[in-house]
């Protein structure tokens, strides 16, 4: 299949980018969309152009690196499926496909497709954890979890962290990747003693890193490749909520949910 | 050299007891006087950043990812196991300990795997105290599964994602050191090389990703937690990024390199699909619990799957090893695989490929049931190949996965060269030739969490270590040779791309030293991957420049490490006249095909020195010495 792609060159994060065009005249429909990406990198190498740089690692959809916003939409076309695991059988012969990178003021753009995400790092380390220190745990029996709480912190847990639901956002937030942290930790027995301290601290990074706010337009829902939903987002307003009139932390007062 | 494994006397129940009442304790004022680099933030590498943090001590984290909680770790997906016995059905440390030697067919350190079955039960304490959301029963309690290779269900899990779920406890509580100051992480930093002085490691030398600046970071000690380098195929399981480069260097610098023919080929992954294929994607092995696997009984049936009646099928794992059926561990399952191929009964494009069925355990269960336990691998799957395994048997067939061999480590996971730690994939200690499932997990999180804790206070408070700081002149050396050869690859300008060269590596280790070896083969190699890597340092193009974001640079220097370890991989499998797990030599099988081991003459650890570029490394062997489990001819008949 013949696929003609608009990738965004951009050197380096200060640098102006812009869409340059490329041909893939004999793309397969087997092919991953990351592995239509080198063969076509592998051509520019040797024609002694510069590959295009993209982030990539595991390729089976777990790791959470890639991220290439296609004709749009984080992660293209096929719901609940990131970047690395988009076959080109998902594309028609003929198609045109606009390649960007994730575009949100916290994402700098490093180059090329690759940002960088590390403000999701710090919003983890604001509090993103359960306190507890190698070595002091009691069994793991000790504390019956009904299965479905289980269930439901787990949906929450699988995030892997791309960031799809910022690119995917008119607002570039990040409230679902925090509902989701905030949500799996806070539904569990064990992160209930920092549950609405967590929240509050995450929340005031999040909006500290200039991410901005949700105005329930649901597109991280849709973009979202481990289909997390917005229902916890409710969760965190909840906490977040219950954070500040009940449970006033230190220096919670930034932001708002 | 006299290989020390610094192993404690006593019956193998008592010596870490032992062992951890004798190791000398630094007093926890004096903790934050040490600053300890950890390099690679996988289950190992987080979870003993995270433990050196919270007793005290400064830590320096370094992973290549552009966040510590992408190390590959993540893509395990099948579980953990601990010797918990929840399941009531005769579990017992022992029974762990014992299943896990003779799965890695007797080529383990006794000691060392004891250790990790005792240590199992507390570390799914500390991750359920973490908050991982482990699978549950309906009465809220833990849940188990079974898994190749053992007859108890010993193995949690979270879903499919089990890997993912324990990185993110680990990386989380490697997350509050940093905030709390005691762990600063560099991500998007890449080792080049291992600083030394006065022959112990003091420090490495890295490159800034991003920039492509190169530093050196110095401490009082270094650990490796770097993974494996099954990538050395090309195609593999592994992440893109996996590589060599760490542990190679480190041996380059004297550290032995421990059973590097040891790799494990993972029967269930998704069969190659074409010549531009990047990565193969492994199928957890929790499926062969309701899968099962078979070929057709006729040469080249050209029939679908559904069109052959149960009559003219071939469940030949269930037909070879009744006892243990599906469930026979990784090595035995991927070489009969390969068998049913040679004969021609292969499935699918190719023929390279074997059915791994769920219609039995569908009719069994229902739908509902297997969806909920396998439901995201069954869409990975679909996703992948375009095929409804809930209608259609899978296909799948052996891929490389993990690396047994690794750097070789003493009883306290101490390399040869004082203060270089390594732990999990890196290392070569625990699962011997062939590595059980759900096993890698256990053995990083029992590394980082319970293990070097411990014993790196003991060296530290031993040794007396001057400080040493960036401006060391042999960090300044290292670092200008770290230089230098980014230099030369960017100074080639050849014709050929890095991946090319990876590519045709990759393909002369998996067929001349794949899932089954032979002298002549292994002996093309060793002629073959010199001229590959001859032409490599002639012919490669890398564009671009050194001071600046450059993913060719990146896989350029990787490829050239894995061009010269390749070869050592191979000349480690050529002297290894045996088969045992992963290790097939074509001229050691019983008559019916089996695995032949040769104890007379193998029983110990291969671990080979670096002795100078276009020398013949050293061969070093520890002999492996079984005092509680008796050395006999693995059997899952």
């Amino acid at each position: 299949m013949r696929i003609t792609l608009h990738i965004w060159r951009q050197k380096g994060p200060h640098d102006a980018g812009r869409l340059v065009t490329y041909e893939v005249p004999d793309a397969s429909p087997e092919m991953s969309f990351l592995e239509m990406l080198d063969v076509l990198n592998e051509r520019l190498t040797a024609k002694g152009e510069e590959p295009v740089a993209f982030d990539h690692d595991c390729r089976e959809g777990i790791c959470g690196t890639c991220g290439v916003v296609i004709n749009g939409i984080p992660h293209g076309p096929r719901a609940a499926t990131t970047t690395c695991q988009l076959h080109m059988r998902s594309f028609r012969d003929g198609d045109h496909l606009t390649c960007e990178p994730w575009r949100a003021r916290a994402f700098p753009v490093i180059r090329d497709l690759a940002v960088d995400r590390s403000a999701f790092d710090r919003i983890v380390e604001a509090g993103g954890f359960i306190g507890v220190n190698t070595g002091s745990a009691p069994d793991g029996n000790s504390i019956p979890i009904p299965k479905k709480t289980a269930d439901l912190s787990m949906d929450a847990a699988a995030c892997i962290g791309c960031g799809a639901c910022v690119a995917a956002c008119p607002n570039a937030s990040a409230m679902l990747f925090v509902a989701a942290k905030i949500s799996h930790l806070g539904l569990l027995p064990q992160g209930q003693p920092e549950r609405f301290d967590r929240a509050a601290k995450m929340v005031a990074r999040m909006d500290g890193e200039g991410f901005g706010n949700c105005t329930n337009t649901r597109e991280c829902e849709a973009a979202c490749p481990k289909e997390i939903g917005v229902e916890f987002i409710a969760r965190m307003n909840r906490d977040f909520l219950r954070a500040g009139v009940a449970d006033r932390p230190e220096k919670a007062t930034a932001g708002g949910a | 050299m006299e290989l020390k494994s610094n192993v404690p006397e006593g019956p193998v129940e008592k010596k870490w007891e032992k062992h951890r009442f004798d190791l000398k304790l630094v007093n926890p004022a004096n903790k934050r006087k040490y600053t300890i680099l950890v390099v690679g933030t996988g289950l190992a590498g987080a979870s003993a950043a995270a433990s050196f943090g919270e007793l005290g001590y400064n830590v320096k984290a370094f992973c290549f990812q552009d966040s510590p909680r992408r190390a590959h770790s993540i893509a395990a997906q099948g579980g953990i196991n601990a010797a918990k016995n929840y399941c009531n059905d005769g579990d017992s440390v022992h029974r762990l300990f014992y299943d896990t030697v003779k799965g890695g067919d007797y080529r383990a350190r006794e000691a060392n795997v004891h250790r990790l079955a005792e240590i199992s039960v507390s570390i799914i304490d500390q991750c359920v105290a973490q908050g991982v959301p482990f699978a549950r029963e309906y009465g809220g309690l833990l849940a188990n599964r079974s898994f190749g290779g053992t007859q108890v269900s010993r193995t949690f899990y979270a879903r499919g994602q089990t890997g993912q779920q324990l990185l993110l406890g680990a990386y989380q509580a490697m997350e509050r050191q940093i905030g709390t100051g005691m762990v600063k992480v560099f991500p998007r930093t890449e080792m080049l090389d291992l600083v030394l002085v006065n022959g112990a490691a003091r420090g490495i030398v890295t490159r800034n990703l991003v920039t492509g600046k190169i530093e050196t970071h110095t401490g009082d000690a270094v650990v490796l937690a770097t993974g494996g380098y099954a990538n050395v195929f090309y195609l593999s399981t592994n992440a893109k990024g996996c590589n060599v480069m760490a542990i190679w260097r480190a041996y380059r610098r004297g550290a032995l390199m421990a059973n590097p023919c040891y790799t494990q080929i993972h029967p269930t992954c998704i069969p190659v699909s074409g010549e531009y294929q990047s990565k193969l994607t492994l199928m957890s092995e929790s499926l062969r619990n309701d899968g099962r696997i078979w070929v057709p009984m006729k040469k080249d049936d050209a029939r679908p799957a559904s069109q052959i009646p149960e009559s003219e099928r071939d469940y030949y794992l269930e037909r070879r090893y009744p006892s243990f059926g599906n469930l026979v561990p990784r090595d035995v399952a991927s070489r009969a695989a390969k068998a049913a191929c040679d004969e021609g009964r292969g499935v699918g494009p190719g023929k390279l490929g074997v059915y791994l069925d769920f219609a039995d355990a569908i009719r069994r269960l229902g739908e509902k049931t297997i969806a909920d336990k396998y439901g995201n691998l069954f869409e990975m799957y679909e996703r992948i190949t375009d095929e409804n395994p809930y209608k259609v048997p899978m296909r799948i067939f052996p891929a490389s996965h993990y690396a047994m061999g690794g750097l070789w480590v003493d009883y306290n996971l101490m390399s040869n060269i004082p203060g270089l730690y390594v732990l999990g994939e890196a290392n070569f200690s625990d699962h011997g030739a062939n590595r059980l499932g759900a096993s890698a997990l256990m053995q990083g999180l029992a590394d980082g969490y319970f293990i070097v804790p411990y014993t790196i206070g003991d060296y530290l408070a031993k040794s007396k270590l001057e400080k040493v700081g960036a401006d060391h002149p042999e960090a300044k050396k290292v670092e200008a040779e770290a230089n230098e050869r980014l230099k030369k690859l960017l100074a080639i300008k050849g014709k050929r791309t890095p991946d090319s060269f990876h590519k045709d590596l990759g393909k002369l280790m998996w067929d001349n030293c794949g899932m089954a070896r032979n002298a002549k083969g292994l002996e093309t190699n060793l002629q073959r991957i010199p001229e590959l890597r001859e032409e490599f340092w002639k012919n490669v193009t890398v564009l671009g420049a050194g001071e600046e974001f450059n993913q060719s640079l990146e896989k350029a220097g990787r490829v050239a490490d894995f061009l010269e370890f390749g070869e050592l991989l191979c000349l480690d499998a050529h002297h290894r006249r045996e088969s045992c797990g992963g290790h097939f030599r074509e001229e050691s099988q019983t008559p019916e095909g089996e695995a032949l081991r040769d104890d007379q003459n193998f029983c110990y650890v291969a671990a080979w020195g670096f002795k100078g570029d276009g020398q013949k490394p050293e061969l070093n062997r520890e002999p492996l010495t079984f005092e509680s489990v008796h050395l006999t001819q693995r059997s899952y008949k």
